[in-house]
């Protein structure tokens, strides 16, 4: 017999964010007890965000996605392992994390990828001064194009640079996360986030320069930097 | 005061409330006077804001109706999954079960053996961390460490998990909960008389 949701109408939940944090321990407990079929429920809030962590990884949709698959698998067989005073998203992100580098180093030549990964972290980086670039609305998103150049630019930063980024200011994860995912020094994580968020700023303002974002929906002048 | 050069070092650790207060101050100041430093402070921000955005997570068509169907799979009761004929296994699948839960909960009730002298056990290592083991090797690992030997056999647990079952952290991945983390200096060789698997001393003959 299911159990109620004692959630629903409840006056003791004050808030929308509150009742999504515990409606959540609420699906976590009733799943750690056996209610599999909660499960979906529990990650589906999750679910876009573990498809572009595997992504940012690998590089290949399809990929991806089995992989996304298998990690959600895998949190389901280790449901009974998560303990509440970790974040449920971040303990989601970090597994698939994990699968998205076995299943790397299974496709690939682990040599050279440790080569590339000693390279020096190249933390002295100066910023392009451009003289005319304003702020991208974040009505602009709205705007498949603008997603996509956004996409583009973020896809020409190295490896390591990306794989930072998108698990610190895609992902949330914060900076210690962030580097026991990747299994890499706090400091490293600090120095290549530095330089992805330099070299997106300076990649978006010379898009902007091209004319990427000329037809956004507000005129010269408003915002300027 | 600080200088440009200073503040592009790090803008990126002052939007993350990660510089002192005494640096943040100066930083606040130069922002103040420094047309340029203010438009990166600005620029960084926007593609923070930008990219944080979940509009900017774009997932294949039927991507979710998939995982849901493949999660429902895998939720469906053992009844409906198994077929008759293979039913007489559940009896001794539970007796194996129960040997092998007397087993575990028998070795949690002691002191795990270390499997090397040298090891360390660590301290302070995040008991709840998911960690990776590999097969025959006495060490576990933070995911993606370039020391993980037999990759292809590897499996993944939480850190506490880990040293129930005996393992000692890695050296290099783990380092900052080792004892050795404060003077800075491991030799090779007392590294090598931990993890005597083949690929790290491979790993070592090319980095000499």
């Amino acid at each position: 017999m299911p159990e109620p949701n004692i959630f629903v109408n409840n006056p003791l939940v004050k808030n929308t964010e509150q009742a999504g944090l515990t409606r959540e321990q609420d699906l976590i407990a009733r799943v750690q007890r056996g209610q599999k079929e909660l499960f979906y429920e529990l990650v589906q809030p999750y679910e876009r965000r573990v498809y572009a962590a595997a992504l940012a990884i690998l590089r290949n949709e399809s990929d991806a996605e089995d992989v996304a698959q298998e990690a959600m698998l895998k949190a389901f067989a280790n449901m009974r392992q998560f303990r509440a005073e970790a974040r449920f998203s971040t303990w989601l992100i970090q597994i698939t994390v994990n699968e998205a580098l076995m299943r790397r180093r299974r496709g690939r030549t682990v040599v050279m990828e440790a080569i590339d990964d000693r390279r020096g972290e190249e933390s002295d980086y100066a910023p392009r001064d451009f003289a005319d670039w304003r702020e991208i609305p974040s009505e602009a998103l709205e705007r498949k194009e603008v997603r996509q150049k956004l996409a583009e630019a973020l896809a020409t930063l190295d490896r390591k640079y990306r794989e930072v980024f998108v698990l610190r200011d895609m992902e949330q994860l914060n900076i210690q996360e962030t580097a026991e995912a990747l299994g890499i020094s706090v400091a490293s994580v600090k120095t290549r986030l530095l330089r992805a968020r330099l070299m997106l700023r300076d990649l978006l303002a010379a898009g902007w320069e091209q004319g990427w974002f000329s037809r956004l929906p507000f005129e010269k002048g408003n915002k300027p930097w | 005061m600080v200088n440009c050069e200073q503040v592009w070092h790090d803008i990126s650790n002052y939007i993350d409330g990660e510089v002192d207060a005494g640096l943040r101050s100066a930083m606040d100041e130069h922002f103040r006077t420094c047309p340029r430093c203010s438009s990166v402070l600005a620029g960084m921000r926007n593609v923070i804001g930008l990219y944080g955005d979940e509009r900017m997570i774009e997932v294949p068509a039927g991507y979710g109706r998939r995982l849901e169907r493949r999660l429902a799979q895998n939720a469906r009761p053992a009844s409906d999954q198994w077929s008759t004929w293979t039913a007489w296994l559940v009896p001794v699948a539970a007796l194996l079960v129960f040997a092998g839960g007397l087993r575990v909960a028998n070795s949690m009730t002691t002191e795990p053996a270390l499997k090397s002298e040298h090891a360390q056990t660590g301290q302070g290592i995040p008991p709840d961390m998911l960690v990776v083991v590999s097969a025959d090797a006495r060490i576990f690992h933070v995911p993606g460490c370039d020391f993980i030997h037999n990759k292809d056999r590897e499996r993944t647990l939480t850190a506490k998990e880990a040293m129930q079952q005996g393992y000692v952290p890695c050296l290099r991945c783990l380092r900052q909960y080792m004892q050795t983390a404060s003077a800075g200096h491991v030799t090779l060789e007392s590294e090598a008389d931990v993890d005597q698997d083949t690929d790290f001393e491979e790993t070592q003959r090319r980095g000499k």
